[in-house]
């Protein structure tokens, strides 16, 4: 018998801080929670790129990835776009209520294996969630990485997931940041298009790099070719994947791209990976 | 360990000695024969060849609570599994779906609620004599008197059912019993071979199933996807009622201040079952949901676990209401190969 308890109950946690990412009808809150159990601060150990199954008893629950580093302190984040019920009921939370937490679910991105290597993240609207906790990372671990470039877009400003942090990721001067919107605005001075054009006019060099990206999946498409045309290998690059979930820890069936449960066998995977799923970006 | 019959005439005893603990057997359920909790010996039905609902809901019962809370409480309670007792009558197919479930439940992560339910069963099974028209368990590794999977295997005989005991649960029942059984005799087992060798040659249905574990997911593309769905209504019958089927979904439920969240038999058939909260559904029509179901048991299921997830039962092909045959679409698969 494996001692893994009762793996569908969740632990509680309590919304320590709450604010707006974005406004408008599907607005991203983002909550800073911190479980209630001493014990459960202490022994949980999720790694970048790994999600949460959150909900509200009497409502429901969501697999939402965890959107910070384990670096950051004993606490959690999570980014939710507000779209069905669950998320609906999760963006009355303010800090002083609880929700439930179980995990950490899946695989996590290989930072050991990647040691030593530039690291790119190429993410679109809400897809800045999961990428958020690897760009900590790195920061906290910047010595043991050769570079950490940040490409980053939404439909308009208003939109843009973390803004705030940005301007300290270039005043550390340890990441290079590049930002667009898809339609011009008064008084913004960065890039004007889409994130997959911007990612050309970046032009990183693939060599010793790898290009993790995350958005929406006409976005990744067409990033996808495009680290191809700048001659990234299937092994540089990796993305998450999102899929319906209910346990997340391969039970319920759903999650499946062919033979591949996200919740297990991703969410992170590698291009090389993928491209031979036919479902893997349906 | 010994084999033992009990004689017709003391059937009704034995069953009175085995309902000493909780048991359950296949009993009529409104129109459906399905197994359920023995509370007068007389309603247990053994002669039809295989019940409308497999045994899976006595380990994966349809709806249950994970756990109970309280409104505007946050102490969570899970439910005791209780007593499970004896599980008689399961067909050799059904006693080896829940064996290849049993990988599903217990991979990486164990199930507490199944595996306590699996563990603390009794199951004896119940040869068929009389296999169905669209059994073809054969094809799968199984058999009429297949033993995989239970404690203990009854055989029909005319004037007896022969018991064989084939693990220590198995065993003990026996010895519970020995006041209504008495040693079997060597014409009896004969008889019982007999009628093993009969019931194989009553199944006709067949697949030779070599190729197509390694192969399905290549004919991603292929139109049987389209014709299959085609007629498919996507009302879900086929993996309801499918013994190996193990899908599930969460929800919480609330009645005034009771909340419970449970979890209920879910169908990779339904829209929903991969419906994103944005709208977006990578499995949008019933060709992407028929394939699915197709490889996740001749393929998917293969990489993970080594086996398929399928014993031949038969029972998507009586219960569909539109005729489809997962056995014609697995020959025109193998045609495609």
């Amino acid at each position: 018998m494996k001692e893994n308890g009762n793996p569908y109950q969740p632990h509680i946690a309590t919304v320590e801080d709450a604010w707006y990412e974005t406004q408008g009808d599907r607005c991203i809150k983002t909550f800073k929670v911190v479980f209630d159990d001493e014990k459960v601060r202490e022994s949980w150990a999720h790694r970048p790129g790994q999600c949460a199954m959150i909900g509200i008893l009497g409502v429901g629950e969501s697999m939402i990835s965890i959107s910070c580093s384990p670096t950051e302190g004993r606490f959690l984040r999570f980014s939710v776009m507000r779209m069905g019920k669950v998320t609906q009921a999760l963006h009355e939370l303010e800090p002083g209520d609880k929700m439930t937490v179980r995990g950490p679910y899946g695989n996590s991105f290989p930072v050991d294996e990647w040691k030593g290597k530039k690291i790119i993240t190429i993410g679109g609207g809400i897809g800045q969630a999961p990428l958020r906790p690897i760009i900590e990372y790195v920061k906290a671990n910047r010595g043991d990485y050769a570079g950490l470039t940040l490409i980053y877009g939404s439909r308009t400003s208003g939109d843009l997931c973390f803004k705030s942090e940005f301007d300290t990721y270039n005043a550390a001067n340890d990441v290079c940041c590049h930002l667009s919107i898809d339609v011009a605005e008064e008084g913004w001075p960065h890039y004007v298009g889409f994130v997959p054009s911007l990612l050309m006019e970046v032009n990183p060099s693939p060599e010793n790099t790898i290009a993790i990206t995350c958005g929406p999946p006409i976005m990744i498409r067409f990033v996808l070719e495009n680290l191809k045309k700048l001659n990234f290998a299937d092994e540089q690059i990796y993305t998450t994947l999102e899929n319906r979930m209910k346990c997340g820890f391969g039970k319920c069936g759903r999650c499946n791209v062919g033979n591949l449960y996200v919740c297990k066998d991703g969410p992170v995977f590698s291009y090389a990976t993928l491209k031979d799923i036919p479902e893997a970006f349906a | 360990m010994d084999i033992k019959k009990v004689r017709n005439e003391k059937f009704a005893d034995f069953l009175a000695i085995l309902g000493e603990q909780k048991l359950y057997a296949p009993q009529k359920v409104g129109e459906s024969l399905r197994f359920a909790h023995v509370t007068d010996s007389s309603k247990v039905e053994l002669a039809m060849a295989n019940t409308t609902v497999p045994p899976k809901s006595i380990f994966f019962p349809q709806t249950e609570t994970l756990y109970r809370y309280e409104m505007g409480n946050t102490e969570i309670q899970p439910p005791a599994v209780g007593e499970v007792g004896i599980v008689l009558g399961v067909r050799p197919c059904d006693a080896r779906a829940q064996v290849i479930v049993d990988n599903l439940f217990s991979w990486d992560v164990d199930d507490p609620y199944y595996k306590e339910r699996r563990d603390k069963a009794t199951v004896v099974g119940l040869a068929c004599n009389k296999p169905c028209v669209n059994c073809f368990c054969l094809s799968l590794g199984g058999d009429p008197a297949s033993t995989e999977g239970m404690d203990l295997l009854m055989t029909e005989l005319d004037d007896a059912y022969l018991l064989q005991p084939l693990t220590e649960k198995g065993e003990k029942l026996c010895q519970a019993a020995a006041a209504v059984a008495e040693p079997a005799t060597a014409e009896d087992l004969a008889a019982a071979e007999g009628l093993h060798g009969q019931a194989r040659e009553m199944i006709t249905r067949k697949i030779e199933t070599g190729g197509i574990p390694e192969n399905l997911p290549a004919l991603w593309e292929n139109a049987l996807w389209q014709e299959t769905a085609a007629s498919c209504l996507g009302c879900g019958i086929c993996t309801y009622l499918c013994p190996t089927c193990h899908c599930f979904d969460i929800q919480d439920e609330v009645e005034g201040l009771e909340g419970r969240r449970c979890r209920m038999w879910d169908s990779c058939m339904f829209k929903e079952y991969t419906l994103h909260a944005s709208g977006h559904n990578p499995r949008p029509t019933r060709r992407e949901r028929t394939r699915n179901r197709i490889n996740h048991k001749y393929s998917y299921f293969v990489d993970k676990f080594n086996v398929i997830a399928c014993v031949g039962c038969g029972r998507c092909i009586n219960h569909c209401p539109v005729n489809i045959d997962i056995l014609e679409i697995l020959a025109q698969v193998k045609e495609a190969l």
